[in-house]
Parts: C-alpha cells; structure tokens; sequence
C-alpha cells in the first residue's frame, strides 16, 4: 500500500513539476517575458526590477529555480489591472467558481441519474432513445451557446430571470444549467452502462429469482452499486466544471475564476492568465492523485499491481 | 419481466444502432466544407462589409425584413447569412488543420512511446498525462496570450493543446500491436525499428487516429469557437461563428435574437454531425475503440 501510494505520489510531483516547467518555458520560449510580465508602458526601473527578481539575464535552469520558488512561495506577481496580489484575487474568486459548480453538479446529478437507470432499465425503449438523443446534444452544443439562448428565452422574452450577475438563487439557476448540461449527459451515459453491467450480475438475478418486485431490485440493489462510479465521475468533474467555467462565467458576468481568466485576457493582464492556468492544472493532479488512492485503498487489486 | 430480462442481457451499445450509416450528418459536414470552400459562390453580400444605415435588419420573415438579407442584418448592418457561408470557412480551415496537426503530432508519439518503450515512453507519457490535466480552453487562452491571435496561430495551439488525446489512445494500441506475430516476424526478418514503426505499426493505428480525428473535430470547432467567443480567437472583421455570437451578444438583451440563433445553430450542426459520423466510424472501422 505505502508503496503504491509513494509511486502514484512521485508520477504527481513529476506532473506538478512538468506543468509548472510547460508554462515557464512558453512563456521563456516565445520571447521577452518583460513584455508580458510588465504593462505597457512600464518605467526602465520596473523593468530592471522584474529582470532582478526573474534572473533573466541567468541562464534558463536559474530562472526555473528562481520562477519556482516564488510559485512555491504563492507568489504569482500582482494582476496589473487590480494591483492586488494574483492569488489573493483568485483565492477571493474561488468560492464563487465553487457554488457555480456545485449547483451545476446538482443540476447533472438530477438530470443524468434518473434518466440513466429509465434508459438501462428500457433498453431500446422511448427512455433509451430519448436519453441517447439527450446525450448526443449534451455533449454537441457548447455551453455558451445553451447559455445565450437560455438568456434570450428567460431574460429577454419571458422576464423571468436576471440576465447576469450574482447574489440571489435566482442568478445562479442559469449559469449552472449551462454549465451542467454537457456534465448531465456525461452522468446519463455512465449510469446507463454502470447500471447494465450491474443488472448483468449474479447476484441481480438472485434477487429476481427470489421473486422480488423489479423496483425494488433496481432502486435497491441495482441502483446502489451503480451509483458508485458515477459518484467518482462527479467527483472529478466538480475540478473540472471549476475550472472549465471560463465561457459561462463570461456569458452570465458570474464573478469566478473563469471570469477572472476572462478579465486577466481582456486587460492584457499576463500574470492573472498564468496563475489561473498553473492552478488550474495543479487542482486537477491533485485530485486525480487523491482519486487513485482512494480506489487503492478500496480495491486492493489496483495496489497490488506490478 | 421475462422479456425485459432478456432486453437488459444485451449488450450495451447494440440499441444504438450506430452500424446504420449516419447519412444525414455525412451530408452536412460535405454542405459545411463545400459552403465554406466555395464561400463566394454562396454568399449574397460581403461579409466584412456593411451599411449602417441596415443596420439590425430581422431575418426576411418577420416584420421588417426584406428578402435582400435573409437571415438579417447584424450591428455593422452586415449580411448575418453571408457572414455565416465566410464563417464556414474559417470553421472548416481551423477544424481540419488543427485535427491534422493534433493528430499528427500525438500519433507520432505515441507509436514512439509505445514501441520503444523504455525512459522514452516515460518521458513521453509524463508530458501527455501532465499536458492532459490543464483545462483544454484555459491552456488554449494563456498560449493566445503569449503568441497573439491569428487563424494561424489558433491552429497551432489547437494541436498543442489536443495531440496529448491522440498520444494517449495511439500508444495503448501500439502495446498490443508490437506483440503480435507479424511485427515479431519483422524484427526477426531484421528490419530496423523506424521501419517497423513506420511500415507495420503505422498503417494498423491509422483507422483509430481517423476515428480519433473525426470525433476531435467536434471539440476542435468548439473550442475555436469559443475562443473567438472571448475575443482571443480569429482576429475580426473576418467572420467566425465564435465571434458572431460575441457580437450577437451585445444586440441580445434589445432582442435581436437572431444574431445569437444562427451562429449557434451552425456550430451545433457541424458538431452534431462530426460526432454522429465520428461514432458511426469508431464501430465500423475499429473494433478495439467500441469499449471507449
């Protein structure tokens, strides 16, 4: 066991290592860092000071080093635009991203469960047909679309709900369908093939042959343990809805951090842009890091493997 | 219950009914790429030039449009439909190039990392796994922030961003492949290992990388079009989807409507139907890809 975990966490120390060097060597690579580190217009000084504290008169291994200790420190450099530190604006944005994507997963939960089991429990039926048609535009019409015209139906013709911004319920109902739609379709179709292979097993048709009601074997003994699956997908995908917010955020002003990445493109404010990006891709290691130990510690067949 | 019991033991994909052959998308994406190949044929105005004076124009059909515009006019007073034939073109342009690339860089690697194995196959599989954990659109924006948007540059990154997708499914195929009899009968034979890979590995990993390539093209115009959405894609005036419904947004809240619908309506048909064939495909040509 320790030694799996050891492994799995040496392949995520690689990764976290290979992304923070990914993201310094683009922006090394592609040309004077001073234009994008500094604003426009920036005095000699703070350009003689950035070129101190980045070494970029080193060669590019000290600059690693001295770019690494500063990320490791938290210090992602002050947005130019709110000159205020990065990641004290992006710890600020934080729980806003996490309610969006929380109501989205509630939202695809909803959706994706239930019309998973109707379509295994009815293979080939109207359920099925219908959830398959569902999924297909699920995973076909981008999200910022789905949240423009849900805009144009609910704002604009009917009134009844506010176009942008934050604060009420009210505000974050369209936003999280948005966001959820392509996840809801994602959840159908892993409960529909979780719940099959569970209404394939032994111990299902035990429960049959023991003349049991069929809801009763699917809600209770089918439902549960093809649940478990689809609990880990949504496990991941809350990261992920985190940090793929960035068109809806846009779309409905909703102050998170895809807003803040927005914001960081559109003022030309380099130092928010890298720090949404490296955290972004540290949030998700770490939680496929701490996915895989947990199914290690569950299933001891992964962490007795090689 | 009894024949319910026999429908559940199917198996799964069999009432999908994907061995039938997805005509009507096939027949969309070969209108898209030939609309947009021959954009001038097709389109009634300019698409980068309009007259104030029409501007907003309804689509012909509502009150106050006239037959001249048929799907409107936006808030240049542009001809929306021949902005759309023009933006067809750029959506064929970036999709299939970027796919191209993505595919060719991430099936190279991948056959390199699966059959040589060895600290070439961890080095390669390191970058792939860490490349595959950032958020494809949040990688995308902060590589248009160093290099600047240009169709050409969108292109580039696409595949830089997406190749790590083809690398991953390419490699797993070669590990199989590099034991079966007629690659171990090539190294006996005494071909070199660039030969193996290049005459024997490379034409059995083609059908995945084309099933591949066809389902990425839906993601590929997506995401194009969302980073022309948030003004970091294709440069205006030049006519994108993505950017037609940044501009459409700014008319939305008055209620023209149709400058968000069309352009929509457009990228979900094209990905609609990428995805369609891309399925019909991965049945059809691969086997090994149905478990996907």
């Amino acid at each position: 066991m320790t030694n799996y975990i050891v492994r799995r966490l040496s392949y995520s120390l690689i990764s976290l290592l290979l992304l923070s060097l990914t993201i310094f060597l683009f922006v090394r690579v592609t040309g004077d860092p001073t234009t994008l580190l500094l604003e426009p217009g920036a005095s000699q000084a703070d350009i003689d000071a950035i070129r101190q504290q980045f070494g970029l008169d080193q060669p590019l291994w000290v600059q690693y080093w001295h770019f690494m200790l500063s990320v490791l420190k938290g210090d992602f450099g002050n947005s130019f635009y709110y000159r205020t530190p990065v990641l004290e604006l992006y710890l600020s944005r934080l729980p806003n991203s996490l309610l969006l994507a929380l109501a989205a997963m509630v939202f695809s939960l909803l959706i994706g469960i239930p019309s998973g089991i109707m379509a295994a429990v009815r293979v080939g039926g109207f359920w099925d047909s219908a959830g398959k048609v569902f999924s297909l535009l699920g995973l076909s019409l981008p999200s910022f679309w789905v949240g423009l015209v849900l805009i144009l139906l609910f704002s604009v013709s009917l009134g009844w709900l506010p176009s942008s911004g934050s604060g009420t319920v009210w505000h974050l109902l369209m936003p999280a369908f948005a966001l959820g739609w392509y996840f809801a379709a994602a959840h159908m179709r892993l409960t529909r093939s979780s719940m099959l292979e569970v209404l394939g097993s032994e111990y299902i048709k035990l429960a049959r042959l023991k003349g049991l009601p069929e809801t009763l074997v699917i809600a209770k003994h089918a439902f549960k343990n093809a649940l478990i699956p689809v609990l880990t997908l949504a496990g991941i995908n809350l990261v992920i809805m985190i940090n793929v917010a960035v068109v809806v955020e846009t779309v409905f002003a909703w102050p998170g951090i895809g807003r803040l990445l927005y914001e960081g493109i559109t003022f030309r404010d380099f130092p928010v842009v890298q720090a949404v990006v490296l955290l972004g891709g540290t949030m998700i290691v770490v939680v496929n890091l701490l996915i895989d130990i947990l199914y290690a510690l569950i299933d001891p067949r992964i962490r007795l493997e090689r | 219950m009894a024949m319910q019991s026999e429908a559940i033991s199917l198996p799964p994909r069999s009432s999908f009914r994907l061995d039938a052959f997805p005509l009507l998308p096939t027949l969309i994406l070969v209108s898209i790429t030939l609309i947009g190949v021959f954009a001038e044929l097709f389109a009634p105005h300019n698409p980068e030039l309009g007259s104030l004076a029409a501007r907003f124009r309804p689509p012909a059909w509502v009150a106050g449009g006239s037959a001249d515009h048929l799907l409107g006019t936006d808030h240049l007073g542009r001809d929306v439909l021949s902005r759309l034939i023009f933006g067809a073109r750029v959506s064929i342009m970036v999709g299939f190039t970027a796919v191209i690339f993505a595919g060719a860089i991430g099936t190279l690697l991948g056959i390199i990392s699966g059959y040589l194995g060895g600290w070439v196959d961890q080095v390669i599989m390191r970058v792939t796994d860490t490349w595959l954990a950032l958020p494809a659109l949040s990688f995308a924006i902060f590589l248009t922030a160093i290099v600047g948007p240009s169709e050409m540059n969108i292109v580039i990154i696409l595949a830089l961003v997406y190749w790590t997708r083809y690398a991953r499914v390419i490699r797993g195929e070669v590990l199989s492949l590099k034991e079966r009899e007629f690659v171990r009968l090539a190294i006996v034979a005494g071909c070199s290992k660039w030969t193996i890979m290049r005459r024997h590995i490379l034409p059995n990993v083609l059908n995945s990388a084309i099933v591949l390539g066809t389902l990425m093209l839906g993601v590929v115009v997506v995401t194009e079009a969302a980073l022309s959405f948030l003004g970091v894609g294709v440069p205006p005036p030049k006519p994108a989807w993505g950017l037609m419904l940044a501009d459409g947004k700014k008319g939305m809240m008055v209620g023209y409507w149709w400058l968000t619908v069309f352009p929509g309506i457009c990228i979900m048909l094209m990905v609609l139907s990428a995805n369609l064939l891309g399925d019909w495909l991965r049945v059809k040509l691969d086997p090994q890809l149905r478990q996907l």
